[in-house]
This record gives C-alpha cells, sequence and structure tokens, in this order.
C-alpha cells in the first residue's frame, strides 16, 4: 500500500549529480538515519560532542522535512523537493497511517506500559477487520458491525491470554505471532470464500458505504493548498476526517487511562509482576484487562485501515505487525503521542529517504525500484541505531530506560 | 532504642514479651499462646530433593521471630510456599489469623494482611519512589479500568494514598527522593523503599526475607530500629537471617531450619547452644580453629580420622 508513491518520485525530475554529489547524498542519509533515530542520539558508544552534533542535525533534519512539506503545501516551485514534499505531505495525513497510529496506540498499552510482548497486532486488526466488513456485507446495521468487529478481536485477546498470561512474557510473543499467522491464513482459505473473499478479500466498496453514508462533507473536490481529494469516498477528505478523529480519541481515551492508578498499576507489572503480586493486586486480571483492550484498539485499527482500501489478509500480515513495533519504538513506548508521532514519522521519513535516493543517485547506481528498496534498508539500520541508541525513542523519558535491569 | 519508639501494646515491653515466651517449650513445633500464623506438613519436592518438609509450626503474634539457617536450608522455599509464591508438593494446611491461605495465590495472601519483602529487592525501577509506594495501597478504586478514567471517583482516596505514602516516606528517610526512579536508589534504600512500601498495604503480619543482606552497617542500624518499631506498633515480624548479631539483638524467638526442616525452636540465646543447631550450622568441628598449625600433626590428624571413621559408623 504504502509503495504507492514509488511511481510519483519516479517521475521526479532527475538531476544529474557528480561522485561529489554521491557523497553529499550519502551524508545526507546517515542524517536522515540520525533523524529516524529520534534527534538526540545518545549512549555510552558516543562522545557528549558527538552527541550534541547528532542531535542538532536531527533538528535540522526535522525542520527541513516541514520546511519542504510546507513549501509544498503552499505550491513553491522546487523542482523535485516539490514532489517529495507533496508526497511525504500525503502520506503524513493518510488515513491508513492513522490506521497504524491507533494500531500502534493499542501496541502501546501492550508492551509500553504493561510489558506484554504482542508480536501480532495485524492478526487484531485484521479480526477486527473482517468482523466489520463481513458483518456490513451481510446487512448488520454500522453500530452493530462494529461492536461485531471489537467483540471477534476482544474474544481473540482472552483466548490468547488465558494460556499464556501466567507464563513468562516470551511465550505471549510465540503465541501471538503464530495465532496471527492462523487468522491470516484462515482468512485466505478458499474454504470460506463465501464470506472472506479468500485471498482477493472483500472489496472496500461493498463494506465502505455506511460510513461514507455518513458524510456530511456533500460531494465534488475540495483542494486546500497543494492537497486535492474528493469529499466523500474512498480516499476522500470524509476518510480523513474520520480517521484522525480517531486517533484524537484513542488519544484521550489511553491519556485518561493511563493517569490513573490503573496505568499505574499497569507500569507496575512491566517492572515486577512478583512485586505487585505480593502487595496483593490480581496481576493476571491486570494483563488480561492490557491485552484486550490493546486488542480492541487493534480491532479499530483494522476497520479503519480497510476502510479506503478493502480487507485483503495479506496485506495485514507479520510485515505490519513490525511497522508497528518500528513506529513505537521511534515515538517512543509508555508515552501518550508517541505511537501517532512515530507512525506519521515513520511513512514520512522513508519516503523522504526513497525519494533524495531516487532524485540525487543517478539510475545507473540505483534506479526507482532499487531506492525504494534502498528506503527499506535505511528504515532497518534506523531502528537499530535507535534501539542502541536511543532505546526511548523521540518522546520517552530517558530515565525510565536506563534502568533496563 | 526500641523502647522509645511508638507503640502502647504491652508486647513493645521487652519483659513482657520474654514473660510471654518463656511458658514456650523450646522445641520443634512448640505451641504458642497466640499463634498468628500455623503452619501443618508444608513439604515441597524439586525433583528428588526435598526442598521443605516442615511438620508444624506456630508463630507467635505481635513479636519478631527469626527464621535461621544455614544456606539450602530451605528457607526462602518456605517462605515462598506460605505466601503463595510456591506451591506445596503435597497437601498441606495452614491459617492466618484463623483464616485458612492454603491454595490461594500470593494476591490474595496478600491482602489477608501477610506482606512479604524478598531476598533480591524487588523495586519498580523505572518509576518514581512516590509511585512505587502509592501502588502497595489496598482498594483504590481508581485500579479497576472501568472506573479509572473517571478522576473525581479516585482522586480524593488519591489524595490520601499519597499522604499516607508521604508520612512513611519520612519515616524511612526518602521523603527527598521521592521523584527519583527508583532505580537510581542504592542498594539499602531499596531495602527501605520495599519495607515502605509493603507497610503501605496495612499488614498484619510482615515477612522479611533477608532484610539485612548487602546493607552497610550503618544502614543496618537504622532497619533493626524500622523492625522494631514495626513490632512495637503491633505487627507481626517473621524475618529470614544469616547474620547472628542481628538475630540475637532483636529477635523475640527463633526458628532453625536445617535441610528442609525445623530443627530447633527458642530464644536467641538458649537456641544458639542447643547442639542440633551448631551442628547444623557449622558442623561439628565448628570450634576447631583450622588455622592451628598443630592440627595438621600426624598424632592430631589421626585423632580427628578416627572421630570421623566412629561418627560414620554409629
Amino acid at each position: 500500500m504504502f509503495d504507492k508513491k514509488k511511481s510519483e518520485t519516479a517521475t521526479a525530475q532527475e538531476e544529474e549529480v557528480a561522485a561529489l554529489g554521491v557523497a553529499a547524498d550519502l551524508s545526507e542519509t546517515a542524517a536522515a538515519v540520525t533523524a529516524a533515530a529520534g534527534g538526540e542520539v545518545g549512549g555510552p558508544m558516543l562522545s557528549d560532542r558527538a552527541r550534541e552534533i547528532a542531535g542538532y542535525v536531527a533538528w535540522a533534519i526535522a525542520a527541513a522535512i516541514l520546511l519542504i512539506m510546507v513549501l509544498a503545501f503552499f505550491g513553491v516551485e522546487m523542482g523535485w523537493t516539490t514532489e517529495l514534499g507533496n508526497s511525504m505531505l500525503d502520506q503524513a495525513l493518510d488515513p491508513q497511517t492513522a490506521a497504524v497510529a491507533v494500531a500502534v496506540i493499542g501496541l502501546n498499552i501492550h508492551f509500553g506500559y504493561t510489558g506484554l510482548l504482542n508480536m501480532g497486532q495485524a492478526g487484531f486488526m485484521l479480526l477486527g477487520a473482517y468482523g466489520f466488513a463481513i458483518s456490513i456485507v451481510e446487512g448488520v446495521p454500522l453500530v452493530f458491525a462494529i461492536l461485531i468487529g471489537l467483540a471477534a478481536s476482544g474474544l481473540f485477546a482472552v483466548v490468547l491470554g488465558v494460556p499464556t498470561l501466567k507464563l513468562r512474557g516470551d511465550y505471549l510473543a510465540i503465541v501471538t505471532i503464530s495465532a496471527a499467522e492462523i487468522v491470516r491464513y484462515v482468512g485466505r482459505a478458499t474454504a470460506f470464500n463465501e464470506h472472506t473473499g479468500g485471498p482477493q478479500g472483500i472489496e472496500g466498496q461493498d463494506f465502505r458505504g455506511p460510513v461514507t453514508d455518513l458524510s456530511f462533507f456533500g460531494s465534488g473536490n475540495l483542494d486546500v493548498g497543494s492537497l486535492d481529494y474528493i469529499l466523500t469516498g474512498a480516499n476522500s477528505w470524509w476518510m480523513r476526517a474520520v480517521a484522525w478523529s480517531v486517533v484524537a480519541l484513542c488519544v484521550v481515551v489511553v491519556w485518561l487511562l493511563v493517569r490513573s492508578p490503573w496505568g499505574r498499576l499497569l507500569r507496575g507489572v512491566r517492572e515486577d509482576e512478583d512485586a505487585i503480586r505480593s502487595l496483593g493486586k490480581n496481576v493476571f486480571a491486570v494483563k488480561m484487562q492490557a491485552l484486550v483492550l490493546g486488542g480492541l484498539f487493534g480491532a479499530i485499527a483494522g476497520m479503519l485501515y480497510v476502510l479506503p482500501s478493502s480487507v485483503v489478509p495479506d496485506s495485514i500480515g507479520r510485515t505490519l505487525t513490525f511497522y508497528c513495533w518500528t513506529a513505537l519504538l521511534l515515538g517512543g513506548a509508555a508515552t501518550v503521542f508517541g505511537p501517532v508521532l512515530g507512525s506519521i514519522l515513520f511513512f514520512v521519513v522513508r519516503i523522504l529517504v526513497t525519494g533524495i535516493a531516487d532524485n540525487t543517485v543517478p539510475d545507473s547506481y540505483l534506479n526507482t525500484q532499487q531506492a525504494g528498496q534502498f528506503g527499506w534498508i535505511v528504515i532497518g539500520v534506523a531502528l537499530m541505531l535507535l534501539v542502541i541508541f536511543r532505546p526511548q525513542g523521540v518522546l520517552g523519558d530517558k530515565r525510565e530506560l536506563r534502568f533496563n535491569v | 532504642m526500641s523502647e522509645s519508639v511508638v507503640g502502647s501494646t504491652d508486647l513493645s515491653d521487652k519483659s513482657a514479651r520474654v514473660a510471654l515466651m518463656s511458658g514456650v517449650d523450646e522445641v520443634p513445633g512448640a505451641a504458642k499462646p497466640d499463634p498468628i500464623l500455623t503452619v501443618d506438613k508444608v513439604v515441597r519436592q524439586f525433583g528428588g530433593i526435598t526442598a521443605v518438609d516442615v511438620g508444624h509450626l506456630e508463630v507467635q503474634r505481635g513479636i519478631i521471630t527469626a527464621l535461621i539457617g544455614p544456606n539450602g536450608a530451605g528457607k526462602t522455599t518456605f517462605f515462598n510456599l506460605i505466601t503463595g509464591f510456591d506451591k506445596p508438593s503435597s497437601g498441606a494446611a495452614w491459617t492466618f489469623n484463623g483464616q485458612a491461605i492454603n491454595r490461594t495465590s500470593a494476591s490474595r495472601v496478600a491482602r489477608a494482611g501477610m506482606v512479604r519483602t524478598f531476598q533480591l529487592t524487588k523495586a519498580l525501577n523505572r518509576m518514581t519512589v512516590l509511585d512505587n509506594m502509592m501502588l502497595g495501597a489496598p482498594g483504590q478504586s481508581g485500579e479497576r479500568i472501568l472506573t479509572s478514567w473517571l478522576q473525581p471517583i479516585w482522586s480524593r482516596q488519591e489524595r490520601e494514598i499519597r499522604e499516607k505514602a508521604l508520612g512513611l516516606l519520612d519515616r524511612f528517610k526518602l521523603l527527598e527522593k521521592k521523584d527519583d526512579f527508583a532505580g537510581s536508589l542504592s542498594g539499602g534504600q531499596r531495602k527501605l523503599l520495599e519495607m515502605a512500601r509493603s507497610l503501605m498495604t496495612d499488614p498484619t503480619m510482615i515477612m522479611l526475607d533477608e532484610p539485612m543482606a548487602g546493607v552497610n552497617p550503618a544502614l543496618t542500624q537504622s532497619l533493626l530500629g524500622h523492625i522494631e518499631a514495626l513490632r512495637d506498633d503491633g505487627m507481626t515480624v517473621l524475618f529470614v537471617e544469616h547474620d547472628m548479631h542481628v538475630v540475637r539483638h532483636i529477635s523475640d524467638w527463633v526458628v532453625v531450619m536445617a535441610e528442609g526442616k525445623i530443627v530447633a525452636e527458642g530464644t536467641a540465646s538458649s537456641v544458639m547452644a542447643q547442639d542440633a543447631v551448631i551442628d547444623a550450622y557449622l558442623g561439628a568441628h565448628h570450634d576447631t580453629d583450622l588455622g592451628d598449625d598443630s592440627l595438621l600433626e600426624d598424632d592430631q590428624f589421626a585423632a580427628i580420622e578416627a572421630e570421623a571413621e566412629s561418627e560414620g559408623k554409629s
């Protein structure tokens, strides 16, 4: 899904660059890595001076991203940079980026606050999406379809939690990743073609109706700055409004929950289950609540994810789970806004890296397709650097990860 | 020093405690005047090894009882069993405060009023000292997920808990650390924090697993003072300890374990003189100086060998 911008960046005008330019680009990519690593790179491996410089570079990159996006928005002509800015802006506002943000918010409840290793967030998303889409296709009213999607995911969480939450954390990781795969395989099995549509899935237009019918935006186009979408429909302003409103709502819910004594209890369980048990708290119940709650956020994310496109089981698989994890670590686990910022940064920075690589390196070294792959390599390296040098992510509390005994 | 600390019960007076325990037989499993904890037939096996095999034990209410024994005697396992952190291998029965607590979970045991600390301190490292403390409070309605998002429901209770936590932190001299992460505290401060946190649950009995391990002598003094203050407040204390000076100094009653069994009970001074205890702790040759060269002379060596042989036969 997220590769749709590749062709756009490909059409950007090519620039002839000398060997010197290539070198310059490489250093720029390194800086992008630093930015992806959350700016202020720290840790015992770097001197204070290097850390300071890395911090400035990261801020500069962040400012550059914003500037490019703003200039592109106002239609300032800057050659391929404008195209790049438009791509980034479009991606940042994409309803699917919002969907991933909600999934990451759920994952943050699991991992950031409770310390549960859920490696199958995509499974929760897929169940939510199936529950919702199949219900609508069968003629269930919208509200009940949403509830069915939530129930499917919640039940999944309970089924996974009962046998594993009394065991050590790694077991949950193994069970969730395999259970998510089972969900995907059942979804693409031809045996249930009648309902799930098999590997082709369910067409968006079959279940999108009730949501677009709610739109009070009217029909036609609206262009704001460089952004030009239809008002109501699949890739529309209405979808963006719905998706980002849901994100805002989820952020508020999480904020209300984690500032409460219940949120404190979650963090206590993350730190030491036995200590919490010795204080008379029911640790199993708390972990189960967290697992179900995060799973419900996953279900909502799944519904948002398929609304602008379609339910294709293979597009909601392991890869998506790992995108969620990267976004979570990038933004900062155990923070309220970290998941949202992380999700946006994750997709925007990838487009930035791909776009720069594609437009500055001559095709004989790196063609458009290779630039796309190069973007993923940079994301992978960035994730490693992030975990090593800034484990708390962009927004995380440094102290919260320093004493990780 | 303890006598000056808070306390109104008669058991804060040392002579009262001595008088209370003087009537108790100094034999393993002796009956106590007013037992708060009664343990029967607790057996825990790890494969072929029997780690704990306690027939009967009563712990007197309102005093400090020390549980001592050499390494591997099963003290910590015994602690884990009675606090619900481990399950006995076969049917066992124990009651706390008149309430059966065998076959219940660790959290239920804690809610019943028996709270424990750990040999390896379990501070919640990536949370502040104050958060650590406030987690100990029982019955906070904001800890239920359904009401947690409604601040008005729990904010008043939260303020009371906060006051209580600050009071306890002050008493344990951790007040200025309240906003620091627990992971940044020293080992001794973590011990203090853990003890203070366990007091947040308003326990009737507190079980301390090696409270003095790895603590410097100055802090040991203050920890001792705190433990005695707990007793003077009317709490029952059961603690595991290796340091004999500590045991002698503060315990009113001593239970000795060896190889999973309780081998002796009594007051500190008498129990340390019992042969079973000395043998369990130090082996039969505890009073021979291994640094004494004369031991290495042939005739001495032959005498020891002969003694060892005669022991082997008997």
